[in-house]
Formats: C-alpha cells, structure tokens, sequence
C-alpha cells in the first residue's frame, strides 16, 4: 500500500513537469523515465532473482529496431512501440532458454554476447535495418514542445506500468521463487521452486519494458544505429543504478536512475573532455563505498529506530 | 502391502565410481527406517538419487505406484518427498518464516502467501522455533538450523521425509528433543528415512535398517538383527561394537 502511494505520488509530481515549459527539464525527464525502467527491468532478473544480466542493451535495441523497422512499414506508433517490447519477450524467452542454466560469471558472459549477435545480425542486414547506415523514422508533425511533453507523458506511463509490475512481483510467488533463487539456487529446487520457469518468466520482465523503452526512444531520437542502440553502456548503467539505489529493492532503481543522471548532467558540464573516466571513477566510489546502495542508509536508520524502540518495550 | 516408495536396482555412477549400486528396497507409510553405512557408503547419494538431484543411471524409483526416476527436483518436491541437507541450506537473509513458508508454499502447494505464511508459522510452534520467526536464518545457532531445515521438510507436506544428518553437532538434549519429534512425525503415517551417524540415535527410533557400504546394500532388516550381521560387523562396526549394541537390545 504505502509503495504504491510512493509510486502515485512520484508520478503525480513527474506529470506536472511540463507546465514548467522547460524543454531541456523535459529531456532531463524523459532520460530519468527511460533509466527508471531499464534499471527496474535488470532488477527483475539482476536484483531478485541474482543472475547479472548484461542482455539489457539486446532487448533496448531489439525493441528499437523492431518498432522503427514496423513503422517504416507503415504500421502506427503505439502498435510498433507494442511490437518492440513483444520481440524482446520472445527474444528473451529463446535466449533465456538457452543461458539460464548458467550461474555467475557464466551467465553475464553469455548475456553480453547476446547483445553483440543481435548488433551483428541488424550490421549484416542493410536491406531490412539499414545495417551500419542506421535507420530514419519518420518524423512527427509536431512542434519542438509538444514533441518533448509527448516523449515525456510515453516515456513516464512506461515507468509507471513498470515500477508498478516491479510491487506486484516483489509481493507475489513469482518475487518469492527468484529471492529463493538468488539465495539458494539448489536449496530452491528441492523446496519444490521450479526455478528454470520462474528464471524465465523473470528474464522476460526484464526484457519487456527495455523493449519498449528502445522502441520510444528510437521514435524520440528520429534516427537509430547500431553502436548507439546496442551500446554496452545501455547494459552497464541498469546494473550501476540498481547497486547505487538498492539491489532488489523495489525504489532502489530510482533513486538510481536520479543519482546517475544528475553525475553525468554534472560531470558532462564540467569535465567535458574526461568525463567517462570521472564518472567511472565516482561509480566506483559509490560502489566501494556504498555497496548496498542508497535505500541501505534509510533502512540502517530504520532498523535503529525500530531497535530503539524495542529496548523501550 | 505394497511400498510407498520403491528402488528398483538403483545405480549412479560418476565417472569411474559407483557410488550406489543396484540398490533394492522399499518404504512404507509411517515407517521409519534408517540408513547407515561407512562415510563415502553412498547414503547421501542414494537421497539424492530419490530426490531426481542426481537422477538414477540405471534401476527405477517408484513412488505411490508412479516411475519418479526421471522427474526434475522441483516436482519430486511436490510429488511429497522432501528432504533435509546435511549442511544446512537456508535462504540466509531470509526470515525463518519465509524460509519455512517457502517449502509451504512451493511443495506444499499453499493456495496463498498468507496460507503459506499460516502453515510456516504451524511448523515453527511444532519444531520449538516460533520465537525466531522473523529473525534472519543467519542468526540462528546449528541446533536451530537443523531444526529449520526439519521444519522446512515439515511444510513441504510430505509423505516421505529424508533427514540426512538432522541430529549431528546436536547435543544429547537436542537429539532427545529431535527424535520426539520424528516420532511424532511418523506417528502421521509421514515415512522416514534417516541417515544418521550414531548408533544408538538409530537403533532407538527406527523399524527397520538399511545398511550401505561402497555403494552396494549389504543388510537390512530389524535394527538388533542387521547389528549381528557379520557382514555389517566387518564393514562398518568392529566387532566391540557390535557386542555392544547388538547384544543388548
């Protein structure tokens, strides 16, 4: 109950951003939106059920490429945006199949490589995805403003299905089974978890929602190739976020999602020549320093406050 | 009467080893039937082997008239086998609610998480562990984990209950307490099968005894009667032993 009063709120003051008229607010916005839910996708599979998925650059831009390939086609907005997250489901699904017996290392190896056969496949297909040329989408009729708002309120109604499958799967058998199984695999199997399917079902949430985070974003942008919509970094940020906010916890990706964004907005303006390296080295700060994220902070004063208490009793 | 749960020339090898070899025997309800054997015998494979970890190379094992050699852990486990790890496997920043709840729910089949929750809770008053509900299972003491991990078997809903070393590291008031409750448990009609290292523990709880030795079954019966056979005396006892236990009951 209260998550979802956090969830309504936060997403009720997000909504009133655009009576600011600020469009680079705006774009700050969106960006916030698309890292909530490509950081709260990893955390299906990352952050419950323990398996360090680095396929999240794969879903973005397979559901970039599926939406701006259908549209090309002819096919409307939303239905190709539905497309994009559709593709990455099956995707993962056919992948997670395959990868999902792997534990640790293993997996986040082959994960990664998914990511790179899906960018060899658009490269090799010119005819169909514009290979290395890239693809242009059409361009909406709209002016600069209502472009922005319209990306903002898409991009934001994502993060909110999103953040809100993450509080129904947190509370229900499915969140059970992956916590069991980030815990103790094996121990999970003999408890009766089927821990292949709800793997599965886990990597699938985690592939739907980047899905069509590529697919708006690709419709955002105008123009997709592979190195931008199949980059690493697409990959390696969820996973960043997700530590810095709170591993598993259900607002840990957001908390995530601002914090990486304020130090790239910031580190962008004032190291504009290294700011890759100093924002690697301020991630790997947080991390060192912060390894249980954000959310550990509140939750540690909580727990004193609640000892504190007890002793009264 | 036909067994609940029959091995039918059971072998699993890995590689060159033959770790269970053309095991033979049954369980019946309410049973409790012990399993010892030298360590290395093979008795932990032998669960393993039941429980579809280590499925069977060759034989069948029959529960309740169904062939399980072959099915996956995850539905042997809700066919109503459960069983306990030597070492103790709990989710360690999970409550000891949550833990026990997990085997309700998942194997047990609990219609809900509340359910689920309610039936944990039934368990922990049973094994003595309900003022710990909602610590960390990290937290608790190995006499308490062991007792866990019977309470997590517990909520499975079993019919068949292996405890593989549930009383070793116990003291004698614990193994009292621990045997208690296996007694009651079979009292259910659950079947046991416990493997167990000291004798004494063995011989007082079980109906019946099956003894291991390099894979290979080399006795079984009533537990007096397997203490007396030679071929038990030599493999696994030493003959002091054996005057010892054998004689006495």
């Amino acid at each position: 109950m209260k998550n979802w009063l956090i969830l309504l709120a936060g997403t009720g003051v997000l909504a009133l951003l655009p009576l600011l008229g600020d469009n680079y607010l705006m774009r700050l916005a969106t960006m916030v939106a698309m890292y909530v839910i490509l950081a709260q996708s990893w955390n299906f599979i990352g952050g419950l059920a323990g398996y360090p998925s680095f396929a999240t650059a794969g879903f973005f831009g397979l559901g970039a490429y599926t939406s701006a390939v259908l549209q090309g086609m002819g096919v409307p907005l939303f239905a190709s945006w539905g497309a994009g997250g559709l593709a990455a489901v099956i995707f993962s699904a056919l992948v997670g199949g395959a990868i999902l017996h792997l534990r640790g290392h293993y997996f986040a190896i082959a994960s990664l490589v998914t990511v790179e056969v899906l960018r060899e496949i658009v490269n090799t297909t010119p005819d169909i995805t514009g290979g290395g040329m890239g693809l242009n989408l059409p361009i909406m009729r709209m002016t600069v403003a209502e472009h922005a708002t319209f990306f903002f309120y898409s991009m934001l109604a994502v993060a909110f299905a999103c953040m809100a499958c993450a509080i129904v799967v947190h509370k229900s058998k499915l969140g059970f089974a992956l916590r069991c199984i980030q815990q103790n695999e094996d121990a999970a199997n003999i408890l009766g978890v089927n821990a292949y399917l709800y793997k599965t079902i886990g990597f699938g949430f985690s592939a739907v929602f980047a899905g069509i985070a590529g697919a708006i974003y690709a419709s955002w942008v105008h123009y997709i190739e592979p190195p931008d919509v199949f980059d690493v970094l697409i990959s390696v940020k969820p996973l960043v976020m997700v530590l810095l906010g709170g591993l598993g916890t259900i607002f840990g990706p957001v908390i995530g999602a601002f914090i990486l964004l304020t130090f790239e907005e910031f580190v962008w303006r004032t190291f504009l020549t290294v700011h890759a390296a100093a924002l690697g080295v301020i991630i790997v700060a947080l991390v060192l320093f912060l390894p249980n994220g954000v959310l550990s902070l509140t939750r540690e004063k909580l727990g004193l406050r609640r000892r504190a208490a007890g002793e009264k009793r | 009467m036909t067994a609940l749960l029959s091995l039918e020339n059971v072998s699993r090898a890995f590689g060159g080893l033959r770790a269970v070899d053309g095991v033979s025997f049954g369980i019946e309800a309410g049973e409790i039937l012990g399993l010892i054997g030298p360590n290395g015998a093979g008795k932990t494979t032998l669960i393993n082997v039941i429980t579809g970890v280590h499925p069977a190379n060759s034989g069948r094992v029959i529960y309740d008239g169904r062939d399980i050699t072959r099915l996956k852990p995850h539905q042997i486990a809700k066919l109503g086998l459960s069983r306990t790890f030597q070492i103790v496997q709990p989710f360690p920043k999970m409550t000891v609610l949550e833990n026990v709840a997990a085997g309700a729910l998942f194997a047990g089949q609990s219609p809900s998480m509340a359910e689920a929750s309610r039936e944990a809770m039934e368990q922990l008053r049973f094994t003595g562990l309900a003022s710990v509900a909602d610590k960390p299972a990290l937290s608790l003491t190995l006499a308490q984990r062991k007792r866990l991990e019977f309470a997590k078997g517990l909520a499975m809903k079993p019919r068949i209950l292996m405890l593989d070393e549930v009383n070793a590291g116990l003291n004698e008031a614990e193994i009292d307490d621990a045997l208690a409750m296996i007694r009651k448990v079979a009292e259910k009609g659950v079947a046991i099968v416990l493997i167990e290292h000291l004798l004494k523990v063995v011989i007082s709880v079980s109906n019946r005894i099956v003894v291991l030795h390099h894979g290979q079954l080399i006795a079984e019966g009533e537990p007096s009667a397997v203490l007396r056979d030679p071929a038990v005396v030599e493999a696994y006892l030493g003959a002091k032993y054996a005057a010892r236990y054998g004689g006495a009951s």
